[in-house]
């Protein structure tokens, strides 16, 4: 019913019959860029805003809530703060690295929202191996954060990025195992054929238990990858700072502060889009008509609103829970997750060779 | 002479050097560690102090009695009205004269209530050091309603100056035991869920199970008091050992634990939070009558040495008064117990990671303007 | 131990002990030369055992700098209190207890600080609270310096 393919088909065709194949394509990616880029910022604020609700709740506290009703435009005068002030550059630091830093990381993340299915038809790009594209895309950022810790010529900076770099070696395999499971159950890596195998259930339902506990871990695994508590070793406050982004002062430190609400939104949207059934509807076994009702509303919603709980999950547990310390961090990964994880895959594999699931 | 950056024996050691302050999230203040570390592991650690010293020993020297009152509250500024009292004891058994029953009583349930005060505002902080940002507000939040109590009685919410030699600054306020009872019954609710927020965590526990374990020897050797001491097994609470005030009148536990990490000093000061209810709830509702200031010609301590101890939230604090009979003293020395309490941390933290040294600090409650004096 | 048999013990260690002003606590006057011995004796003698030195401090008197400490033990009920005078303000030296006891070493270095008692076989007398560079011992009578100003 909200199929967008005919609309970015009509775009497509209306540009190639008046222009050459190579203008064509060159305006096509212009828009895409474009609404790619402001989709980010928006989508980047609006989560800054959110967690700092979320967060004031949970801490007995108004939050933001002057700018604008109910503080709405709050992130938007920070952004502007941000974008005004003094860069500030250090005189010992690599100067080439250091500035380079910040857009490697966010450039990570825009590429990775490319492959991201928001409805039918709603995607940049529908690649046969998508979840493989932001697999690796998606970890291509922390060679930004190892280069920003590096290049900042500042102990704890160095401290941050070789946590991080370590965190992210580590919980990469966690995350990638824990894809293979959904990918051996739906055969394959395209985001719109995981999606298609969903349509008569969300894989979280479909996959019995292994699959939930594959996406408990792919939970926990996408948050230490995002750096974000109680994960947050690489910029941990308490001890180093503010870790490998200490040196940074304005835009640049806010390149990083919205990549870091990103990449939490690319691992929502790859959770949503894998275990809960992407912008399908939500439909309970033979009750037509609620499954009428819930078909009329839009893909778009449904999608946002599982990255949206996906997302609050894992602010719930950033404002509850305290840090872990760098040896527990990697002995939660080695000595519990991938064991966990690689059993959970052999079970997987097995329930789909047998067609035992549903 | 300190290794500095250009240490090349450390370099070929792969060891290098953090300054960790004096500007730093969790120190607390400023206070400076100079911590060599190997990879995350700290071979040695040296803490610098002075960043805040501001004589007031020296200063105390040129002031009268009820004067340099106002001094002590700068100190342990979480236990004001402890340090006010033991320079108010001190000088009071110098004169020889004794305070009505109830001046003890006032004073030791503003004792107590500093000293719950000053346990809440380290539950936030310790759970920041953690990373669990979520405390702060928990803590400061029941912290405003002991505020709200002072600022009605003294007029200040911090710096209370308050307890002055001879009795009280003023008569307590009308509200005062409504006050305190509704606090009793408030607090009694909302303790629990400390334990809920943190104490329970398993990351929380992990964290802090066998980090940073301090022998009863240790403890005692350094001088370590308060709860971090006694989370240690080292029976150390001057309220037990030598009551003043209206301590004798009381019955209460002083909580020990054996095992010394940072957990046994954590559990300290959650219990002693019970504790200190349990005495303000049988101090509240006696409180005797009698006048608040004793009538005294002039305070002036006769001349000799005098030294008093008192349990402030965070150990023994001594107060010695070398005194020539004048109006002020030739001497005024304070042994505090956070100075005494931060050179162990160099023993504690050797061996463990960074991120321990931050909760290790954090569990000894350190209030750094206590240190320099 | 009773404060009888105290003053019996400390006087057969040091017999030119002079009891001191206090009355709050037992004091005795040592000489510089005996107090290390003294204190060691009564730490590790098992009647006594203090082994928790709760205040070591010093004060400028007109008989000269005086280093006080305060003892205690943890299984026994008594404390006492030594006091060193140390004449000598140019170079006044005494020995340290910080092989005694561990938080001695920095209350020294304090006293060292404030007061420029120096201590004998300290292992790392330095400034404590005031820069390497500060000229003069500020808690002396004598000091000068342009902060501080008479009324």
């Amino acid at each position: 019913m909200y199929d967008f393919t005919p609309f970015i088909e009509s775009i497509t065709s209306y540009l190639n019959e008046n222009l050459s194949p190579f203008w064509a394509g060159l305006i096509s990616m212009v828009l895409l860029g474009v609404g790619i880029l402001l989709f980010y910022a928006v989508l980047g604020l609006y989560l800054v805003y959110a967690e700092r609700k979320i967060c004031a709740r949970m801490q007995n506290r108004m939050g933001p809530n002057r700018v604008g009703p109910g503080g709405i435009f709050q992130t938007i005068a920070d952004l502007i703060k941000l974008l005004l002030k003094e860069l500030i550059y250090i005189r010992n630091a690599d100067s080439l690295l250091f500035n380079i830093a910040p857009f490697i990381v966010i450039v990570a993340s825009i590429m990775a929202i490319g492959a991201i299915p928001f409805a039918k038809g709603l995607q940049a790009v529908d690649l046969n191996i998508g979840v493989l594209y932001i697999l690796a895309i998606s970890s291509m950022g922390v060679i930004g954060i190892l280069i920003a810790g590096w290049a900042s010529n500042s102990k704890y900076s160095v401290i941050g990025a070789m946590r991080s770099g370590a965190q992210v070696i580590s919980y990469e395999l966690s995350v990638g195992l824990a894809l293979l499971g959904i990918i051996t159950f739906a055969g394959s890596m395209q985001f719109s054929e995981i999606i298609a195998s969903q349509e008569d259930g969300w894989w979280i339902f479909k996959g019995h238990i292994p699959a939930m506990i594959a996406f408990v871990i792919f939970l926990i695994a996408g948050t230490a990858e995002t750096n974000r508590g109680p994960f947050d070793l690489a910029e941990a406050e308490s001890e180093l700072t503010a870790g490998f982004h200490t040196e940074y002062s304005g835009i640049k430190f806010a390149f990083f502060f919205l990549a870091e609400y990103m990449n939490m939104f690319i691992i929502a949207a790859v959770a949503t889009t894998l275990w809960l059934g992407g912008w399908l509807p939500f439909h309970l076994f033979r009750w037509g008509a609620f499954n009428t009702v819930m078909d009329f509303i839009p893909p778009v919603f449904w999608f946002f609103g599982k990255a949206a709980f996906v997302i609050y999950l894992m602010m719930w547990f950033k404002w509850t829970f305290p840090r872990l310390r760098i040896d527990q961090l990697l002995a939660l990964e080695w000595k519990y997750l991938l064991p966990i994880n690689l059993m959970n895959l052999i079970l997987i594999a097995f329930l789909t060779l047998m067609k035992w699931h549903f | 002479m300190e290794a500095t950056l250009l240490d090349f024996d450390l370099r070929d050691k792969e060891e290098y050097i953090i300054n960790m302050g004096p500007q730093h999230p969790s120190t607390h203040g400023v206070l400076r560690f100079e911590v060599c570390l190997q990879g995350e592991q700290i071979k040695y650690l040296r803490p610098h102090c002075g960043y805040i010293h501001r004589g007031i020993e020296k200063m105390s020297e040129a002031l009268t009695y009820p004067q340099l009152i106002h001094l002590t509250d700068r100190m342990d500024y979480l236990s004001a009205h402890i340090n006010n009292e033991a320079v108010a004891l001190c000088v009071e058994n110098a004169m020889g004269v004794e305070v009505s029953d109830r001046v003890k009583y006032i004073r030791t349930i503003l004792a107590e209530l500093s000293r719950i005060a000053s346990h809440q505002l380290w539950w936030c902080a310790f759970g920041m050091d953690l990373g669990a940002l979520t405390t702060f507000f928990y803590g400061l939040r029941d912290r405003e309603h002991i505020l709200d109590i002072f600022e009605e009685t003294t007029g200040s919410r911090l710096t209370q100056s308050f307890i002055t030699p001879g009795g009280l600054m003023a008569d307590v306020h009308p509200n005062f035991q409504k006050r305190i009872k509704e606090f009793i019954t408030y607090f009694r609710k909302k303790l629990p869920e400390y334990d809920q927020l943190l104490t329970g965590n398993i990351i929380f526990r992990e964290r802090t199970h066998g980090i940073g374990v301090m022998s009863k020897e240790v403890a005692i050797d350094y001088g370590v008091t308060g709860p971090s001491g006694r989370g240690s097994g080292f029976t150390c609470d001057i309220r037990k050992i030598a009551p003043y005030s209206a301590y004798p009148f009381v019955k209460f536990n002083e909580i020990t634990l054996s095992e010394g990490d940072t957990y046994s000093r954590y559990v300290v000061r959650i219990k002693e939070m019970w504790e200190s209810l349990n005495i303000l709830e049988q101090l509240v509702d006696n409180i005797p009558q009698g006048p608040t200031m004793l009538e005294l010609k002039a305070v002036k301590a006769p001349k000799g040495e005098y030294y008093q101890r008192v349990e402030t939230a965070r150990g023994e604090l001594g107060v010695y008064i070398v005194s020539d009979g004048g109006p002020s003293p030739a001497r005024i020395h304070y042994r505090t117990p956070n100075f005494s309490n931060l050179f162990v941390i160099n023993k504690l933290a050797k061996g463990h990671k960074i991120a321990d040294l931050v909760a290790i600090s954090g569990s000894l409650d350190l209030v750094i303007p206590d240190i320099d004096r | 131990m009773q404060t009888e048999e105290l003053i019996t013990l400390i006087t057969s260690l040091a017999p030119d002990q002079k009891p001191g002003i206090s009355k709050q606590y037992p004091e005795f006057i040592l000489p510089a030369e005996k107090l290390h011995e003294v204190a060691k004796t009564l730490k590790e003698n098992p009647q006594t055992k203090m082994d928790y030195l709760f205040s070591l401090t010093a004060s400028d008197r007109k008989d000269g700098l005086n280093v006080i400490y305060h003892l205690t033990s943890t299984e026994y009920p008594h404390t006492v209190v030594f006091r060193v005078i140390l004449a000598d303000k140019e170079n006044p030296m005494v020995a340290t207890v910080s092989d005694l006891w561990s938080g001695a070493e920095y209350l020294e270095r304090e006293v060292f600080d404030l007061f420029g008692i120096k201590f004998e076989n300290h292992p790392d007398l330095r400034r404590l609270f005031l820069d390497d560079e500060w000229v003069g011992y500020p808690l002396r009578k004598d000091y000068k310096d342009s902060f501080i100003f008479e009324r």
